[in-house]
């Protein structure tokens, strides 16, 4: 992703730089720098800061589903009201409305499989308006927001050179 | 028979590499934090080595032609008109060659009679002055000054030519200093080589790498330039593809077809799964180019911040992705400094006298390498200078 404000876009790529560190990469004051990443907590622009954990290694025995939800609109709001509902749910980690042969994409996390089975069969689907769910379960992660699972060992550089 | 006597009188008379030297202490030590290295810490961006993987797969393994694939040269020729505003006919003026290194020793090559001068600024990149003396021609360098931030005075350049001046070398954004060149000097500076008749070889391969938003000024933008000049440029350094060794020389038919005349026999071609990435790279790179751009101007900010702390002067560096300090307050030499950092620090960082008498004093500090390594280094640096100012 690329962002105007730099600032942002370190942010997006490593949350835990301070804010000395920040100031220092952009050559800023401190103080400006802190002022702008609150600013943006607080508009929501900054909704919130995460680990992004390797599952396997983190010892998540959960079960996560991709659930294609084709939906009838609603006049006047569309899909909004209806998406907006579904994205309430605890088990819905992720929630897009797309283009193309379904609406929403959902990704619904659950401690078993039969645990997000009965979150599809019983509430998503008998949801008023939900024409049809088709749901993939997750095998297995090659790479997640931009991070590749496994990491190939490399040549490492000479330690000096012209 | 001694065998060393047998090595040819002129290439006995090539000292060793500094680098070299240096790199073999680095060696033998681990743990060493390196700010040593002249090349990106990035791996070539995935694209273009899945580009290279695809054309390997097809069994395009041949030989190229001698200029380099046709497609390279036409991106090549695109690219420079839209980064250097000159344009190149791909069929008669482009020359594709295992990086700029090479196209450097056959340019040399191919311009200077025995005797013939070069003149050229240091410090420099270590292949200049032993690439002259090998094609017979005469270095003469010109030491430019920290108090210029390293740039060329045109006057040093006018003072610099003889009747034998064949030659201006000119290297912007500069490896070792990152300095680069205000083009209004630029501009004196051309017309300097227009009044004495002289060629330009211009090295540009760090032009991509500037920061503060400046635009590169290359000499080529002044008038009676493009007809003799050299422009050189290649692949290493914005697009973090060192070991593709591919680079390439712009330049009017009849000296690429001599510098050609060389390459086709010393090298044949250029390596064509690297071409065929080079191609990759040219039509698909920028974003990758401004996302490294971008992380190296951070880590010049923090690595400048820090050296401000610890109160060793350093020239706030334009380009490229080098910082040059000025280490003479402790009274040690380039070597001694590099050294005594080495071994109490496990910091490597080369001495910069390797790049010539001007870089005695200074540093060469790299800050191609990571946030956090960098970081680790700088404290390190912070706790020798003050061992050494208590001392």
């Amino acid at each position: 992703m690329t962002f105007m404000d730099p600032l942002l876009e370190i942010l997006h790529k490593n949350a835990k730089y301070t804010a000395s560190q920040l100031a220092e990469m952009l050559a800023d004051d401190e103080a400006a720098v802190a002022a702008r990443v609150a600013a943006w907590e607080e508009d929501g622009t900054i909704l919130g800061y995460q680990a992004i954990l390797n599952s396997e290694k983190a010892g998540n025995e959960g079960v996560i589903a991709f659930i294609e939800v084709k939906l009838t609109p609603e006049r006047g709001g569309g899909f909004d009201r209806l998406a907006q509902r579904i994205s309430k749910f605890d088990q819905v980690t992720d929630c897009y409305l797309l283009s193309g042969s379904y609406d929403l994409l959902v990704t619904v996390e659950g401690s078993t499989l039969r645990d997000t089975a009965r979150f599809v069969s019983e509430k998503l689907s008998t949801l008023e308006g939900v024409i049809s769910t088709a749901t993939h379960f997750q095998l297995k992660t090659y790479k997640q927001n931009g991070l590749m699972m496994h990491s190939e060992a490399s040549e490492k550089r000479l330690p000096v050179a012209p | 028979m001694n065998i060393s006597e047998r090595i040819s009188k002129r290439v006995q008379g090539i000292p060793r590499s500094g680098i070299r030297d240096f790199f073999e202490l680095v060696q033998g030590r681990d743990d060493v934090i390196s700010l040593g290295v002249g090349e990106p810490d990035f791996c070539a961006p995935w694209h273009i080595r899945e580009a290279a993987i695809y054309s390997l797969e097809k069994g395009e393994t041949s030989y190229t032609s001698n200029l380099g694939l046709m497609n390279l040269r036409k991106s090549i020729a695109g690219y420079v008109e839209k980064h250097f505003h000159t344009q190149y006919d791909p069929a008669r003026e482009i020359l594709v060659t295992v990086g700029v290194s090479e196209a450097l020793d056959i340019a040399f090559r191919a311009l200077l009679n025995p005797g013939d001068e070069v003149i050229y600024h240091e410090p420099c990149y270590v292949s200049y002055n032993p690439s002259i003396y090998l094609a017979y021609g005469q270095a003469v360098a010109i030491q430019t000054k920290v108090e210029d931030n390293f740039s060329l005075r045109a006057a040093d350049v006018e003072a610099a030519i003889t009747p034998k001046s064949r030659v201006l070398m000119l290297n912007f954004p500069t490896n070792p200093t990152g300095a680069i060149q205000p083009a209004d000097e630029m501009e004196k500076i051309a017309a300097l080589c227009v009044k004495h008749d002289l060629i330009v070889i211009t090295d540009e391969i760090y032009s991509e790498l500037l920061y503060d938003r400046a635009e590169h000024t290359s000499i080529l933008a002044f008038p009676g330039i493009r007809e003799r000049t050299i422009l050189m440029h290649g692949f290493s350094k914005a697009f973090a593809m060192t070991g593709f060794r591919l680079g390439y020389a712009c330049a009017p038919p009849e000296l690429t077809e001599a510098m050609m005349k060389i390459h086709q026999y010393a090298m044949l071609c250029a390596p064509m799964t690297s071409q065929v990435a080079a191609i990759e790279a040219l039509e698909n790179g920028a974003p990758e180019v401004e996302r490294m751009r971008k992380a190296y101007e951070r880590r010049r900010n923090i690595l400048l911040s820090r050296m401000d702390a610890m109160g060793l002067p350093c020239f706030k560096p334009g380009g490229a992705f080098y910082a040059f300090p000025d280490i003479r307050e402790f009274g040690l030499t380039s070597k001694q400094f590099a050294m005594q950092l080495l071994e109490e620090e496990d910091v490597a960082a080369v001495p910069g006298d390797a790049f010539g008498k001007a870089g005695e004093g200074f540093l060469r500090c790299c800050y191609a390498t990571d946030e956090t390594q960098l970081s680790t280094a700088l404290d390190r640096i912070a706790d020798f200078v003050g061992r050494l100012r208590s001392r």
